[in-house]
């Protein structure tokens, strides 16, 4: 390849590939496939919820009704809005914004992410300790379904941990993110980095999307 | 699918403001839906509506913010494949758990028809 044709390709182009789209359509691939492992990852703890559920019904609807659907409800308002404000800072690195400006729209969804994990602390699991509700550890519930009510929990606390656990990676990457970003890394060329870490902030809000109304809503609450 | 023909040339499609805000909307209206509808007694069928709207969500999510709407063949191929591999974890796994009763049900097999339905009712 002669230096001028090296030349003329936009910063974080890999030689690999045959231009900057190829290499941005590979970098999509790679996450989801990525994504997909993640998908067989959480189902394998949906496809257990369902069993036990399935097994348990009365007992799961107690344990929900432990849970307090105002916070799950905001918690994942709170990760909507952040979904929006991650797909508008890639959108402001595809058209060219100022970095400040996609460092503005990266902050907000880390303030959003951090957010929900501090809902999540402050109003649910530390109301679940004080409650006595987190099994194995500060367990005290005694009303009716004891043992199918701590089983629900142990299901509750596994997926929302686990999710929990993924939105701090998505901290910790959006943060690589701003920095990438601050050193003028990205371009309307090229901006692979923001855009699949995007797809893997919006897989963790889908996650929710399904906790939510299985965790909280279980058997309605009329 | 979108056309990868030329080179170079091709540009990123962009998806507008407007979209992005329509979905975020149609989004918190699913949101609201979900938890108001937890409110009212349908009986088995409010876990149904939650699931279908969570599935709407999703769709949502995937199409616009993830893009999807505008990825590759490939992409979309994987990420079917992704949704239905978890579709034979579920499937799979339920089918045997739905007629392992029949061990312990023995009349099950000769006397009134299927396990399987009153086991499925239990779901919701």
């Amino acid at each position: 390849m002669s230096e001028l044709a090296h030349g003329a390709h936009p910063q974080g182009f890999a030689h690999q590939f045959e231009d900057i789209e190829q290499q941005r359509d590979a970098g999509r691939l790679g996450m989801w496939t990525f994504l997909v492992t993640e998908i067989l990852f959480f189902g394998g703890m949906f496809t257990s919820y369902i069993i036990y559920r399935l097994l348990h019904l009365p007992s799961f609807v107690q344990g929900s009704h432990q849970l307090i659907v105002k916070f799950g409800a905001t918690n994942t308002a709170v990760l909507i809005f952040s979904s929006l404000t991650m797909a508008l800072a890639i959108r402001s690195a595809q058209t060219g914004k100022k970095k400040g400006t996609i460092i503005f729209w990266l902050i907000l969804t880390m303030i959003l992410g951090a957010a929900f994990i501090a809902i999540k602390l402050r109003f649910e699991w530390y109301r679940d300790w004080t409650e006595g509700l987190i099994p194995g550890v500060h367990w005290f519930y005694n009303g009716p379904h004891a043992p199918g009510v701590k089983m629900f929990m142990c299901f509750y606390f596994f997926m929302t941990g686990l999710h929990a656990i993924h939105m701090v990676v998505g901290l910790g990457i959006l943060t690589v993110l701003v920095i990438m970003t601050a050193r003028d890394k990205f371009s309307s060329e090229y901006y692979s980095p923001l855009e699949i870490s995007g797809l893997y902030w919006h897989f963790v809000d889908i996650v929710w999307i399904f906790l939510f109304p299985l965790l909280y809503l279980i058997g309605g609450r009329y | 699918m979108s056309d990868h023909g030329e080179h170079g040339t091709h540009t990123e499609h962009i998806v507008p403001i407007s979209t992005y805000l329509l979905v975020f909307l149609a989004l918190m209206i699913g949101t609201g839906v979900t938890t108001w509808v937890a409110y009212i007694d349908l009986g088995k069928w409010n876990t149904v509506v939650a699931l279908v709207i969570a599935f709407c969500k999703m769709i949502l999510v995937v199409l616009f913010f993830m893009h999807v709407k505008y990825a590759t063949g490939l992409t979309r191929v994987i990420i079917i494949a992704g949704f239905f591999w978890l579709g034979i974890m579920i499937t799979l796994s339920c089918s045997d758990e739905l007629t392992r009763t029949w061990e312990i049900v023995p009349q099950g097999w000769l006397g009134n028809g299927s396990m399987i339905l009153p086991l499925l009712s239990r779901l919701f």
